[in-house]
């Protein structure tokens, strides 16, 4: 208890918070470590995913390896890769993106395949060649849960990027490491409290993000029809699930 | 004119959906493909817009073999609506019907513009243009697949059970509509459906099929109503039961009250000599 009021008291100071290895400049670190990672594991997951989504093949291999790859410590690979590649950032990317890209390509793919097929096969009837129903339909409609899958991506990355400083690197991990050899638990509790904060923070804003898009009518299931128009609505939606939606 | 040349379809896992079918379907006029569920009506269908290949034979638009057609430039010619309208539940209604004039490369006002010239021929208010699907009944959303199938004014429009979907009530109306449709665009459609009274409502010639895609009968809706050699042909069309039966009777007024074949009253045909005292 003793440690949790002092952790926050350090919290409270000015002194916790700036010069060099200062919690700001440590957190936006994490931050930076963070969008790097999360813009890889997107970079390769993302296409992947979608290609997986609307192909419908290698959905298996995809299983298998993001469940293989979600099985990996990520501490131990953190430590395989740094064997090869010394300290310094590269290998917690590695570690982090490893850990952080199935969920991606999870989301994507499960995004794509979310969308209704009877409204895939009326996009190719019109004539849409299949990159347009990729972008104009399996998309945006597969939006929220690609979107979810980023978002577990995001925390994951959060939470696991304080072992790059294991490695050297910098990040809210450093200060954490220090008080773990120093036995400063105040410290240490302090830290891992940004950490949550961070995650939290970043949290809210996917989760915003999903809410706004979830305003967009034919992304959020059944639609309010405007005011006045409440007959029409119940009409519509007593037609819905004949729509086979 | 669309023609089908003793066209069949087996799938990889052996079944035949549909086997050495032929049909020429005149420009400018109706066909029906009628039979039930798993007669392959929708696998013909499909194989004009090459959303289906056939396994073998082959489909001819105006006497081209469809075959060499690339499919995307093809669909974007040839219209289509489905059950379930499958719209874009995302986008505006408007923009839902001028999807292909923007596939073509039209301005999305040129697209807009012609969407809401589609609003008005399939009866839609104008008003609905920048609601969502989803925020339309059943009954207008199909008025917005036609709308859709019609944007791009293709000469061909294929229709897979458009009308299935709605209440009964509104789906005399829209058949209504759709004729009129017709009588003022005068499109080649292959419309598929499982409902007689549809097809009769509808076809310029209407093709029965069995399993298999196999021909029980064709002709126009007179020709199909009054031979009933083949027995599955009657009993499809209700014709061996009397169900479609009707009976006159002479009343006071001299007039004929047609009933059919429950006796439930259907009409009245006026007494001859007030016909015969109009000029």
């Amino acid at each position: 208890m003793n440690n949790i009021v002092e952790a926050v008291r350090w919290l409270l100071t000015a002194d916790a918070w700036s010069g060099t290895g200062g919690l700001w400049v440590r957190s936006m670190e994490h931050l930076g470590y963070t969008l790097i990672a999360l813009g890889i594991s997107a970079a390769i997951a993302l296409p992947l995913g979608l290609l997986i989504g609307h192909t419908g093949k290698g959905r298996g291999a995809a299983v298998v390896a993001t469940g293989a790859a979600r099985a990996l410590p990520t501490l131990g690979l953190l430590t395989l890769v740094a064997l090869f590649t010394g300290i310094g950032l590269t290998a917690p990317m590695v570690a982090l993106v490893i850990l952080a890209a199935p969920s991606v390509l999870a989301g994507a793919y499960a995004g794509v395949e979310s969308v209704n097929p009877a409204t895939v096969d009326a996009a190719r009837a019109q004539g849409m060649s299949g990159w347009q129903v990729l972008t104009r339909v399996e998309i945006p409609l597969g939006l929220p849960l690609i979107l979810s899958g980023l978002r577990l991506a995001a925390l994951q990355i959060i939470a696991t990027a304080t072992l790059a400083a294991y490695v050297g690197a910098g990040g809210l991990g450093r200060p954490l490491f220090l008080g773990l050899r120093t036995y400063d638990y105040p410290l240490m509790l302090g830290t891992s409290i940004v950490v949550i904060l961070l995650a939290i923070l970043v949290d809210a804003v996917f989760g915003t993000g999903q809410r706004l898009l979830r305003r967009i009518p034919g992304l959020a299931g059944p639609q309010r029809a405007p005011r006045g128009q409440r007959r029409d609505s119940r009409r519509a939606t007593a037609a819905a699930p004949a729509a086979g939606r | 004119m669309i023609e089908f040349r003793q066209v069949g379809k087996t799938y990889p896992d052996g079944t035949t959906a549909v086997e050495e079918f032929s049909l020429t379907v005149p420009s400018r006029s109706t066909a029906v493909l009628l039979g039930s569920s798993g007669c392959g009506k929708t696998t013909l269908l499909r194989m004009v817009n090459r959303m289906v290949e056939p396994s073998t034979g082959s489909v001819l638009i105006d006497e081209e073999d469809i075959s060499g057609v690339e499919p995307v430039a093809l669909r974007r010619r040839i219209g289509y609506v489905m059950q379930h309208s499958g719209l874009l539940p995302h986008r505006r209604v408007i923009d839902n019907i001028a999807t292909v004039p923007r596939l073509n490369g039209a301005s999305r006002a040129d697209a807009r513009k012609r969407g809401y010239e589609l609003m008005e021929i399939v009866g839609l208010d104008a008003k609905l243009g920048l609601r969502y699907p989803g925020q339309l009944s059943g009954g207008q959303q199909q008025r917005v697949g036609v709308a859709r199938g019609l944007a791009a004014d293709p000469n061909i429009l294929l229709m897979d059970e458009p009308f299935g979907a709605v209440d009964p009530l509104v789906r005399v109306e829209l058949q209504r509509e759709l004729a009129r449709v017709q009588e003022e665009l005068k499109k080649t459609i292959i419309f598929v459906t499982h409902d007689i009274d549809e097809a009769l409502t509808l076809g310029d010639q209407i093709v029965v099929l069995k399993t298999g895609g196999a021909v029980a009968a064709s002709g126009t809706p007179a020709e199909l109503l009054s031979n009933r050699q083949d027995e599955f042909v009657s009993r499809f069309l209700g014709l061996d039961s009397g169900a479609r039966s009707l009976s006159a009777e002479k009343t006071d007024d001299g007039e004929l009250l047609i009933s059919d074949a429950q006796g439930r009253p259907l009409g009245v045909v006026p007494a001859q000599t007030d016909r015969a005292d109009r000029p």
